[in-house]
């Protein structure tokens, strides 16, 4: 009973955090070569009903996936046209994005608010599956599952040990001194918001299409925000961004465990359900104490316009 | 921005003369306010009023309007206000924190009739109405407590009001009438609506043994769990077999339109008043949706038995002896709880094994 | 081959036309969406800005609605110049409603003007003391305030949401999470009969006032503009940053709380979990759309307010959802990000170089 226990608690864990991962890694990109994009739940939100809407109409939830990636990257479009070339306030512009595409999607989804899709059975790998307690939890997933582990080596391995990975995060260190080396770093600037935006549109998808496999407003609740904190408490490291997601997809399922259980814990269940964000608060605070670890992973211009002085 | 401003303000005036020459006021015939929390959507809470309204306007002849979504804050006193001065003779409005603000409207508008649901405020021209949403809990607990086979049942709840509280203890009595080793975990969500949350809710409680489970939430997600994970579920609100056919073995729905058509006749008539109505299975209120071939014959029979004895107000399910989670009596043997007892309840039956919160 | 060249100097009609622009662009955009939705324009049109405010219960509406986000909006705009990002209003908002409703509850059946005073401080202290905690540890530890700020608001949720099922739950009222209602005494004073508009009103304006005097009359508010400007310049003039954090986050969080102070004490009666109604994020993109500007902050909460009830308006005669509210906001505030490039930009032709 114990280990089935812990089996459904790591299972459910790596679950919650797997959107967390895709959007962040996403976020993470585009932040390494300098653009703060704080509108990933509104990316998210439209990658949800893209994906929800392409899903119902075709059958199709690969489709759906495809969809949800083009329109959080149409939204990250948008976005990257405002801030890069007419160098509005990044901060003030991922709000207005935020607010734009929880809006949109609300809108075009209330069509869809009574529909549902067929559940997506999970990617069994067999053999491995078998193993006892982290065989569910890590080889009986959803594709999106094992696609976010992908995504993780390859931008592990895209950042640091390619050359474009070098290129980008000269863009994020000193825009300048890129350009003047001559790297064209509005496109490079682009192509990164872009990417950010193409994977939370995955993200917001995964949960339309996957996890709940409806689509209400609203349903992104606050998970593009965690994204976002995310980045910046795994001090722009990918192998931190997923331990994050998962500390914080564990602890949401925890808080849930405690619940169900005949625990004799009183506490109210208002602080169980913000424990998520309390602990996003202390971890940042922790990370944010070391000054140099920040300093040396933060990239310098995060956030500054670049003026490319014609 | 002083300039902009004040030409849109002249552009503003000028549309408005045009706007109030066209505008038309519909206040001859007879027409129906609803006021909902929530979207519509294709199941839930709002989605059987809804039902209830498109009855009335099918049975009557009276038309009517709504606005959903409409925020149980400060904004819901205008909607009301909007719909009262717009001529409405009857204005229904389906959730409880609309109670407070129907009631100021209804003082400004002493010829309209409004009707709040689920609140405890009467008014000169304010009535409300309820369902005894147990009684149909207490029919699933049966079902649960007797088709069982881990001897766990599951809820997701939303928020600890009594209303929600009634269903999860009737549910868990009508188990253990049953089948005493039945017990309950809860987990609350904090939300009448997150499927998100519902979902993961609904997982944790089966990967805790459930194999019966059921919620008072608002959207499907908890149905749509037990399907996919092999267990079965009782709706809530609508039939929601539809998102769980073969984990579905009913809902205990909400059934409005009766109710609506009867206060519209009243008004009709001259003889509304506003009361309060808390009605169940005798009034026609609350029914179980069709039952799951998966539930055996028999048992069929008797939940079909139940509900006669229910609508003849034969069977109660909060009769006694009624002992809560600590172990004290709450209602002897021989006797039954009382509305008031009920309206007020703030604990855990025996059986349930979750701690309440709080 | 259009290019964006950078102007001389910022051009000041630009800096006016520029949100007069962003309205047009919406606007644009707004009759577009409605023809999509196979809507009549005009009637779209009519309906979404003409019908809210067609008597004066709905221009008193109007003024309601819109006096919570000129506080903020105010309160936020002190710090927006400063590059302090305080975007947690929301949650400061719902902390300022429980200190003012805890006020309020404690002297339940009391009289005297001092209960209304007291909740007044209380709703801005609260504010503040929520706000204080992303001021802290960003002075303390450099932590990113933006994330800070938001993640509170989740937890000030649930803080309500606690409160009003618990300890401030009415005693009387049937387990509801809901407060009492409060008595006459902590009520603010309804300031045209017959409507709800009440002297929160006089509030925000005095609000707008001194944030004027702050702002551009105060050396303080020199000090944060020029932070905003040129971060460096404002350190080598010796311009304590850290001073300039504490003061963008309270004015923020004690503006917000006493619009919760306003809720709590004025349309509602009572503190519930429906306390806020993401007035903190309407209030950023205000802040945003006045250019920062207390008297920009007056219309453009106007006409912020016109949104949500022609949203509402939309619903009932158009039967389009409610969240075209939030479309049309989003808009607007994209359109003005975007059309602000022009104050310091202009468009060129430029010849390719053969």
């Amino acid at each position: 009973m114990e280990t089935s226990i812990l089996s459904s608690i790591l299972f459910a864990t790596i679950v919650a955090g797997t959107p967390l991962i895709i959007v962040a890694l996403g976020q993470l990109i585009a932040e390494k070569a300098g653009v703060l994009n704080l509108g990933a739940e509104g990316m998210m939100a439209m990658g949800a009903i893209a994906g929800f809407a392409v899903t119902l109409h075709s059958g199709n939830p690969w489709l759906g996936v495809l969809a949800g990636m083009l329109a959080g990257a149409a939204m990250s479009f948008i976005f990257a046209v405002v801030v890069l070339t007419l160098m509005g306030n990044q901060v003030a512009s991922g709000l207005a994005l935020s607010i734009l595409g929880v809006g949109l999607s609300a809108f075009i989804g209330k069509p869809y608010e009574s529909d549902i899709l067929p559940t997506v059975g999970a990617l069994r790998i067999p053999l491995l599956a078998d193993l006892p307690i982290i065989g569910d939890a890590l080889f009986n997933q959803q594709a999106l599952v094992y696609f976010s582990w992908a995504l993780f080596a390859g931008i592990a391995w895209f950042l640091y040990r390619s050359r474009t990975g070098l290129v980008l995060r000269a863009v994020g260190e000193s825009p300048s001194s890129a350009h003047s080396i001559g790297y064209p770093v509005i496109r490079i600037r682009y192509l990164a918001t872009i990417f950010g935006g193409a994977m939370a549109g995955i993200g917001g998808s995964f949960l339309s299409v996957f996890y709940t496999p409806l689509w209400v407003e609203g349903m992104v609740s606050g998970r593009g925000w965690i994204a976002i904190a995310l980045v910046v408490f795994a001090t722009w490291r990918p192998f931190r961004v997923l331990v994050g997601a998962y500390l914080f997809g564990g602890v949401m399922v925890a808080q849930l465990f405690v619940q169900g259980s005949d625990l004799d814990i009183n506490i109210p269940s208002q602080l169980l359900s913000a424990l998520p964000y309390l602990a996003t608060i202390i971890v940042l605070v922790i990370i944010s104490r070391d000054q140099n670890t920040v300093r040396l992973n933060a990239p310098v211009s995060l956030g500054q316009p670049y003026r490319p002085e014609a | 921005m002083t300039i902009t401003n004040i030409s849109i303000k002249k552009l503003a005036l000028v549309l408005l003369a045009c706007a109030l020459s066209g505008t038309s006021l519909a206040a001859e015939d007879f027409n129906v306010g609803f006021v909902y929390v929530s979207p519509i959507g294709d199941a839930g809470w709002t989605y059987q009023h809804d039902l209830g309204r498109l009855q009335l306007e099918k049975e009557t002849g009276v038309t009517t309007s709504y606005v959903e979504n409409v925020s149980e804050g400060a904004d819901a006193e205008r909607v009301i206000r909007e719909m009262a001065k717009r001529g409405d003779k009857v204005i229904f409005a389906t959730s409880f924190g609309y109670m407070n603000y129907a009631l100021k409207v209804s003082k400004s508008f002493k010829n309209t009739a409004f009707v709040h649901v689920t609140g405890y405020k009467l008014g000169k021209n304010m009535g409300l109405v309820n369902a005894r949403f147990y009684e149909g809990r207490y029919l699933t607990g049966v079902i649960a407590g007797e088709m069982t086979k881990s001897n766990v049942l599951g809820y997701v709840a939303a928020f600890p009001i009594p209303e929600v509280l009634q269903g999860i203890n009737a549910f868990i009595k009508g188990a253990r009438s049953v089948n005493p080793k039945a017990e309950l975990r809860v987990i609350w969500v904090n939300s009448w609506y997150d499927p998100g949350k519902e979902r993961q809710a609904a997982m944790t409680l089966i990967s805790q043994g459930a194999d019966m489970i059921t919620h008072h939430t608002d959207s499907t997600a908890v149905v749509q769990a037990a399907e996919e994970e092999g267990v079965y579920a009782f709706g809530y609100h609508s039939d929601m077999s539809k998102y769980g056919p073969k984990a579905h073995l009913t809902a205990t729905t909400h059934q409005w339109g009766d109710y609506y058509v009867k206060t519209i006749k009243e008004v009709q008539a001259g003889t509304w008043a506003p009361i309060s109505v808390w009605g169940g299975y005798p009034r026609g209120m609350i029914k179980l949706a069709p039952l799951n071939d998966a539930i055996p014959a028999d048992l069929q029979a008797r939940i079909g038995d139940m509900e006669k004895q229910l609508t003849a107000r034969e069977l109660h399910p909060f009769s006694g002896p009624v002992i809560d989670q600590s172990g004290k009596t709450i209602v002897a043997e021989g006797k039954h709880m009382s509305d008031e007892q009920l309206s007020k309840m703030n604990y855990y039956l025996q059986g349930v094994v979750s701690k309440i919160p709080n | 081959m259009l290019r964006l060249e950078r102007r001389p100097e910022a051009s000041q009609m630009m800096s006016y036309l520029s949100p007069l622009i962003a309205i047009v662009l919406m606007l644009i955009g707004g009759l577009l969406l409605f023809t999509a939705l196979g809507k009549d324009p005009i009637e779209g049109f009519k309906v979404f800005f003409i019908y809210p405010i067609s008597d004066s219960y709905g221009v008193s509406e109007l003024f309601l609605k819109a006096t919570p986000l000129m506080l903020i909006a105010i309160g936020l705009a002190v710090g927006f110049r400063a590059n302090v990002w305080n975007i947690g209003a929301e949650g400061q908002l719902i902390a300022g409603a429980i200190a003012a409703s805890a006020v309020a509850l404690y002297f339940y059946e009391d009289e005297g003007a001092h209960i209304l005073i007291l909740m007044v401080i209380a709703g801005a202290i609260g504010g503040m003391l929520w706000a204080s905690i992303p001021a802290f540890l960003k002075t303390r530890f450099n932590t990113n305030e933006i994330l800070v700020s938001l993640m509170l608001v989740y937890v000030a949720q649930l803080l309500v949401s606690w409160l009003v099922h618990g300890p401030m739950m009415d005693p009387d009222g049937f387990n509801f999470p809901q407060s009492r209602l409060f008595d006459e005494p902590a009520l603010l004073p309804i300031l045209v009969e017959g409507t709800r508009l009440n002297l929160a009103f006089s509030f925000a304006v005095s609000a707008l006032l001194v944030g004027y005097i702050f702002m551009y009359r105060s050396f303080a508010g020199f000090q944060m503009q020029v932070a905003g400007f040129a971060k460096d310049a404002a350190r080598y003039a010796g311009f304590s940053a850290k001073r300039m954090i504490w003061i963008g986050l309270l004015s923020g969080g004690g503006m917000a709380g006493l619009a919760g102070m306003s809720e709590v004490a004025g349309p509602m009666g009572q503190i519930t979990e429906h306390v806020s109604n993401n007035y903190g994020f309407a209030a950023i993109i205000v802040a945003f759309v006045a250019r920062l500007n207390p008297i920009g902050i007056f219309f453009a909460s106007l006409l912020m307010a016109l949104l949500y009830l022609g949203g509402e308006q939309a619903q009932q005669y158009l039967a389009l959802p409610s969240s075209i509210s939030n479309v049309f906001q989003g808009m607007l505030l994209m359109f003005l990000l975007g059309s602000d490039v022009f104050i310091n930009y202009r468009v060129r032709w430029k010849e390719a170089i053969a």
